[in-house]
């Protein structure tokens, strides 16, 4: 069953399509990557999904449901959690109070401030390995960590599916091999990923599919197997 | 936690003692209007803090709402019990508030700022067209209230900012207004109801505004528009906050008592230089205590224990 699916989903700036009539879906369960050069409208698509912007046409369905033009916190509450490209952490609350808020609003039923709340909310701080950190500001993470927090803060109130936005970005390459760990380990709890990411290695390795957005439309989609191997892929993206 | 435990029983020891105080000092009604007046910035400064302090959205507002709070207890004051009153006071401008701040909160920095500037002009303007216009009177005549009775309703409503502002920051609503501070966009995408939770502290904050404008209207026997919004309602309780500091809840208590102290010494000690030194006094405090006097309390703190590790991260939490 198709947990996400986008239909003929366009969004213009002035003049410029970031996203010009976009098909995609992500099956319940799945690792999908999206790829692109930069200004590709990977993030863009990411920003409709979510509801931080609204499409100027087409249709996002979640679950068979329309979801296009709802507020974020709506979005969120029904089951779609993100992180950002460039970290948003809350830099001045201490880690488990960056992931308690997420668990105590971003469920279909609020969620009362108790012990059981935070005992949950270390529950996923252990889960992203961010264990014995949970005093520590936020601002004083290092990157990689604050990373895992934004996954962690998506995480918590338990979503459907996880939308990251470049959570490898600027790691070293022992810690891009961590995260790809943690995502699929995210998988295996039942959440479905869709990701955007810069990284290669690790999307050719752990996503069931790719999509890949050029200009804003769809130019293919596929394994990894294919997508390496697509002409237009390579001409655009990949080189040779 | 703790810490925090001991301050507040501080708070409640010094509470004790404002409230016995007229008590022995009753030969002198100077005394108790100087302390209600006192009390009338702290609750001005302190509900300031309850929507801007974790936000950090700026609002000019506050004279809006302490006028509105002042022409509900004008108008309503003859037919009215005066709890009653007061009490319509803070539900009109909560209401007034809740209104504006949904339709305006979406503007950020600068521009929300302006726009509270206005409002507090837009309001005046309104009342006095309405005053000219409609009733065909330019303010109203009061019948003034004992000091005594404005002093303790001052007290009463102080108690209920602080237990409010106390609540709030150790509510999941307090961990809302923290998060929106930090990043609004963040906010939203955790579940947020961004808009809903600035509108309604924004109402919280406002209500105590007109508490205060509501109970505070009985010292005079006239009022008029300019004297019911006048801007120095607006600036002197975010001076306050900013020179008492913003993360604990005494912070405001203090900026706002010394501030108003130091108003009642050098409008009579120094009145031609009363301006300049003040001013000066503002200049040094904002250049050298970005965290107010409060984060020169809070070092010494830290100092006293032996850890100067800077600010605790649970500043904010008040």
């Amino acid at each position: 069953m198709n947990i996400l699916e986008i239909e003929g989903l366009c969004k213009y700036f002035g003049g410029l399509s970031a996203a010009a009539g976009v098909d995609l879906h992500v099956a319940e369960g799945e690792i999908v990557g999206l790829i692109g050069p930069n200004g590709a409208g990977k993030t863009t698509v990411f920003n409709l999904v979510s509801g931080a912007l609204v499409p100027d046409s087409g249709s996002i369905r979640f679950k068979g449901i329309a979801i296009e033009g709802r507020k974020p916190h709506e979005i969120r509450r029904r089951g779609i959690a993100r992180t950002f490209q460039a970290v948003k952490v809350f830099s001045n609350m201490s880690t488990l109070d960056n992931v308690l808020l997420g668990h105590l609003f971003g469920g279909a039923e609020q969620q009362a401030m108790t012990d059981s709340a935070r005992r949950e909310t270390e529950e996923i701080l252990e889960f992203v390995g961010l264990k014995g950190m949970k005093e520590t500001r936020a601002r004083d993470l290092i990157l990689a960590n604050q990373k895992r927090l934004e996954v962690a803060r998506a995480l918590a109130a338990r979503p459907h599916l996880l939308l990251l936005d470049e959570v490898m970005a600027g790691l070293t390459p022992t810690e891009v091999a961590s995260s790809m760990d943690l995502v699929k380990k995210i998988r295996e709890t039942g959440v479905t990923v869709f990701m955007i990411e810069h990284v290669m290695k690790a999307i050719m390795s752990i996503c069931d599919r790719i999509v890949v957005l050029h200009h804003g439309e769809k130019i293919a989609e596929g394994t990894a197997q294919e997508i390496v191997q697509n002409r237009t892929v390579i001409e655009v993206y990949l080189g040779e | 936690m703790k810490k925090g435990h001991r301050s507040s029983i501080l708070i409640i020891v010094a509470l004790l003692l404002l409230v016995l105080l007229p008590a022995y000092i009753s030969s002198s009604s100077y005394t108790i209007i100087l302390i209600s007046n006192i009390l009338m910035y702290v609750v001005m400064a302190e509900s300031w803090v309850i929507f801007s302090g974790p936000t950090g959205y700026i609002s000019l507002a506050p004279a809006a709402f302490f006028g509105v709070g002042v022409y509900s207890s004008a108008i309503l004051g003859e037919v009215l019990p005066l709890p009653v009153v007061i009490l319509v006071g803070g539900i009109a401008s909560f209401i007034l508030a809740y209104l504006v701040g949904s339709a305006t909160l979406r503007l950020k920095g600068m521009y929300f700022t302006m726009f509270t500037f206005g409002l507090v002009e837009l309001i005046r303007n309104l009342v006095h067209w309405w005053e000219v216009n409609v009733t065909g009177t330019v303010g109203r005549l009061i019948a003034s209230e004992d000091p005594l009775v404005v002093f303790y309703a001052m007290v009463v409503i102080f108690l209920a900012v602080l237990a409010v502002s106390w609540l709030i920051g150790r509510s999941k609503f307090g961990l809302a207004l923290r998060g929106i501070g930090e990043s609004e966009e963040a906010a939203a995408h955790s579940g947020v109801n961004v808009d809903r939770v600035k509108a309604v502290s924004f109402g919280v904050s406002a209500f105590f505004m007109g508490l205060t404008g509501a109970t505070m209207c009985w010292r005079w026997s006239y009022i008029d528009p300019t004297t019911a919004f006048n801007m120095q309602y607006s600036f002197m309780p975010v001076l306050m906050a900013i020179f008492g500091g913003m993360g604990h809840l005494y912070g405001p208590v203090i900026g706002a008592t010394i501030f108003a102290l130091l108003e009642e010494l050098l409008t009579t000690k120094f009145p031609y230089y009363y301006m300049l030194i003040f001013g000066l006094t503002m200049i040094v405090v904002i250049r050298f205590m970005s965290s107010g006097l409060e984060g020169v309390i809070e070092k010494w703190r830290k100092v006293g224990k032996g850890g100067a590790e800077g600010v605790a991260h649970d500043a904010g939490k008040r």
